[in-house]
């Protein structure tokens, strides 16, 4: 990490920060924004590795028929701590790590608005993160009882549980001070002359993701406080004997779970929409609009939270409700596809890594939201809920959705970061194993669900057992291409070639025009002029 | 190798992956519906999946055709245009206008799915750590009860016994006792749980119901043929979730008289006069049976339990302490932990299971506990 910016030439010679400290308080003691975000980064990979090691744990259980590698309790604990850091740990503090690296630069700030609150925002992950690894090693180990912790198997766990309730209240504290130092740069910050409507839309899509997060974050904390309460202090929330109703865990849960499946995705959203027109050498098409359907995106998934609980029982006129409402989300999903696709349209269109993530990205995010357009509808969907369809669905959105999109987004930003270029030959590499390996990892569950394989077993019947053989084939090529992604990330901090100062010819926002490459150390001392 | 020589092998690889497919193992579809609503749904999910597939070929078409003929190396200048109020506001609503048409169809289904009136037949299921448990309520065999468990070896699950596993067709899809029903009538299923969320879910019978400690739910189906269906528990539920089948067995009208009739017999002997003198052996012989059923999975045969997870009963200072405080244990559960309230069990199976585990492994209280001592406990 260190080496990461000490070896880049040129970097921090604009700097006229006298106090910028060196060595470990550098990084401790960072108000930078481009070093938290930095932080922020390193921190979700590396905890993209532990998630990533979880799933091979599971692949290769669900390789064979039978009980093989581990036991049940074991594996259900895999299964939930998977979700719980690849969503809280992996791919939401990449996406903060790219807020803070970007929308100073984008609006044309020196830094965020409150960088001390940046540093305990992103310090809080690690004990976190710490938490949810102890928790494997408490007695009885780690709590088995999936990411979405549902009570009462929840009030049932052991200590364990209690290490990921506390673990979940502290990430949720450090995504809201995230999102309200991201909404208040956004709102205070931005250059003369750069009104709303002229931002990048990765600013807009933060904007609006920040004000998700405000909104649910404390939900969950609610949902998970109950569970400690009716844990060890008595209550009943979840509790029938007492009064209570295990489902109304599941609706504030989902209350809070259906705006984070769009925490993930609008930030992928805006990455991608930065980096398709860029390669396309043409504006993006429909940039209003765009705005729009985010934001409508953004209010649609405050009600819809019961679809994903169709099967829990609840009135026929509720059902219809929210079978209504979630596909009415296909609507704005669907304007934004045809934007993107719009903006290709009779461009100039070249290839280069990040736009092939980017391409990834629209051509399997697309894929899961044609299969969640099948699962919101209610007769099928009871077939298919908690099946491996559900699975391959999310994993489409999750993985070639927001992942891939993280992808593009660190080849496209590594040379105004770093200074440097990555190896493009490798990146392809990259790109085509990822790709390959993810379809050959998750589309064959899509058949298994089908088929009526049920999510978080450990064993499964006979017929299940070719496409679980490919599946995990596919899970450990898909997990070994992610270790060519971390051996061209370093070769490029420390001897990648020096990157010219505009390496996309397309790219147009402010920190390919306005700033040098590699980017300073405060980003705008004087704001920039914005027509 | 040159993009030709690609080509080849993609075009191979994919003929491959294609006379995979065409195995009859590698199911693509849902199972075959044994139900009238399970075709609706069936078909509904093909009409739903088409039309999304040829929506995504439609777009994906423009997409590949700007990345063929659009781009610079085919030295393709780029156009400036950014907005064409047309083709938005078209996008917008054909889109919407499909999804109405996806909705009309889904709605009838729907509705005809939750109207679960007028049953021939009602049972009711109950999710257990980790089994289910069967009533007959209403309709012809009412009263039969019993609970249904996992069947395959433990051999073959552990691969002590792989070559059994190979060969058992219905390697963890097999239970010591099928829900019988007859063909052709409306059966109700009533769903409910003792612990945590079950679900309870055949997928040939078009069924998924939670099954919520606490609450009723209800799902029905009425199968149109006779035959063996086989589904599993679909809600997490702890350690055994991947081992808690259910199978269900639809019966012509005469079998399923005759099955209904002989299980009402069992029903009437087994039923333990409650006036019943036990003698402390025939209460540790009759708890054995408890116990293999309702406590083995997570205490074990052993009685060593599972260390970290689950106590050991064994040399246990609540199994070796007063037997009153024990009694309160097992009828109400320990809160916070996997130990649940197990009031559903009778007195004689109560006092049958209290009495063998203070009187085996390494316990030797040498007391036996009455039924009668239950009863006075739940008041």
């Amino acid at each position: 990490m260190e080496a990461a910016h000490a070896h880049t030439p040129g970097y921090g010679h604009d700097d006229h920060d006298a106090h910028k400290p060196s060595g470990i308080k550098r990084w401790v003691m960072s108000t930078n924004h481009k070093d938290i975000g930095t932080m922020y980064l390193w921190f979700s990979f590396s905890m993209f590795l532990v998630g990533g090691v979880m799933a091979l744990i599971i692949r290769s259980e669900l390789f064979q028929p039978g009980l093989q590698i581990v036991q049940p309790d074991f594996f259900n604990s895999m299964i939930t701590y998977h979700g719980l850091i690849m969503v809280f740990g992996a791919i939401m503090p990449a996406f903060v790590g790219f807020a803070n690296w970007l929308i100073p630069m984008q609006v044309g700030a020196p830094d965020m608005a409150f960088p001390r609150m940046n540093n305990l925002s992103f310090w809080l992950l690690p004990p976190a993160a710490l938490l949810l690894i102890v928790a494997q090693f408490m007695p009885g180990g780690g709590a088995g009882v999936g990411w979405t912790l549902y009570a009462p198997l929840s009030t049932q766990a052991g200590p364990a549980m209690d290490l990921t309730i506390f673990a979940i209240h502290i990430l949720g504290m450090s995504s809201i001070m995230g999102s309200i130092n991201i909404i208040t740069t956004i709102l205070n910050m931005r250059a003369p002359g750069m009104t709303l409507m002229k931002m990048p839309l990765f600013c807009w899509t933060w904007l609006i993701t920040a004000y998700l997060l405000v909104a649910v974050m404390p939900v969950l904390a609610g949902a998970v406080t109950m569970t400690l309460t009716d844990r060890h202090f008595g209550t009943h929330f979840f509790n029938a004997a007492g009064g209570g109703d295990p489902v109304l865990y599941q609706h504030i849960f989902w209350f809070f779970g259906h705006p984070e499946v769009y925490i993930i995705a609008i930030p992928a959203f805006g990455v991608v929409s930065q980096v398709i027109p860029a390669f396309s050498r043409k504006p993006l098409f429909g940039y209003a609009s765009m705005v729009y359907a985010t934001a409508s995106i953004a209010i649609l998934s405050f009600m819809v939270w019961a679809h994903h609980m169709y099967t829990a029982g609840m009135p026929v006129e509720a059902q219809l409700y929210f079978m209504y409402a979630t596909v009415l989300i296909a609507v704005p999903t669907g304007v934004k596809v045809f934007n993107w696709v719009a903006t290709m349209w009779r461009g100039s269109l070249t290839f280069e890594t990040p736009m092939l993530f980017a391409l990834g990205f629209l051509f399997l995010f697309t894929l899961g939201g044609f299969t969640g357009l099948v699962l919101s509808i209610v007769p099928v969907d009871v077939q298919l809920h908690d099946t491996y369809y559900v699975v391959a669905h999310f994993h489409y959105v999750m993985v070639a959705g927001a992942l891939f999109s993280a992808f593009a987004g660190i080849y496209f930003w590594l040379p105004k970061w770093t200074g440097r270029m990555y190896n493009e030959t490798l990146g392809k590499w990259h790109f085509w194993l990822s790709l390959i390996f993810f379809n050959v990892t998750f589309f064959v569950q899509h058949f298994l669900g089908l088929a009526g394989m049920p999510r978080r077993i450990p064993d499964y019947a006979l017929q299940f057992a070719e496409f679980n053989a490919i599946s995990s084939i596919g899970a450990w090529g898909f997990g070994l291409a992610q270790l060519l992604f971390l051996y061209i990330v370093i070769k490029t901090i420390t001897s990648g070639e020096k990157a010219p100062e505009k390496p996309w010819e397309g790219a147009d926002s402010l920190e390919w025009t306005h700033l040098p490459t590699p980017a300073p150390w405060h980003s705008f001392e004087t704001p920039p002029v914005v027509k | 190798m040159g993009i030709k020589g690609i080509w080849k092998w993609a075009v191979a690889g994919a003929l491959y992956f294609w006379s995979l497919a065409a195995w009859a193992e590698y199911k693509l579809n849902l199972q075959t519906p044994q139900t009238l609503l399970g075709e609706k749904i069936y078909d509904l999910h093909t009409i739903i999946t088409v039309i999304c597939f040829v929506i995504f070929i439609g777009v994906f078409g423009f997409m590949f055709y700007a990345v063929f003929k659009h781009r610079k190396s085919v030295g393709h200048k780029a156009a400036q245009f950014h907005e064409n109020i047309v083709v938005e506001v078209a996008w917008t609503l054909i889109p919407a206008a499909i999804l109405v048409a996806m909705a009309v169809p889904a709605t009838g289904t729907l509705i005809a799915m939750r109207d679960t009136s007028e049953p021939d037949l009602t049972i009711k299921a109950t999710g257990y750590q980790w089994k289910w448990g069967y009533d007959y309520l209403k309709g012809e065999g009412e009263g039969i009860s019993f609970y249904s468990t996992l069947s395959t070896p433990r051999a073959q699950i552990d691969g002590r016994d792989v070559a059994g596993r190979n060969a058992n067709p219905n390697y963890l899809l097999e239970v010591d006792n099928h829900v019988v029903v007859p063909v052709g009538k409306k059966v109700r299923v009533l769903t409910t749980a003792a612990d945590v969320l079950h679900a309870w879910y055949v997928p040939a019978l078009a069924v998924k119901q939670d099954a919520v400690p606490g609450f009723i739910r209800d799902t029905w189906f009425k199968a149109e043929k006779a035959g063996i269906y086989r589904g599993q528990c679909a809600e997490l539920c702890g350690k055994d979730h991947g081992f808690m089948p259910i199978v269900v067995e639809v019966m012509e009208q005469a079998q399923y008289t005759a099955w209904a009739s002989a299980q009402q017999k069992k029903v009437a002997a087994a039923k333990v006069d409650p006036n019943k003198t036990w003698t402390p052996e025939e209460l540790k012989a009759h708890g054995e049976k408890v116990y293999a059923q309702n406590c083995v999975a997570c205490h074990q045969a052993t009685g060593m339990g599972v260390p970290g997870a689950f106590p050991a009963l064994s040399g246990s200072k609540v199994v070796n302490g007063p037997a009153a405080d024990q009694i309160k244990l097992v009828l109400n559960g320990k809160q916070g932990t996997a130990m649940n309230a197990f009031k559903h069990l009778s007195d004689a199976d109560l006092a049958g299971v209290i009495t063998y585990t203070r009187n085996s492994w390494n316990n030797k209280v040498g007391d036996a506990t009455t039924p009668a001592d239950i009863k006075a406990a739940r008041n």
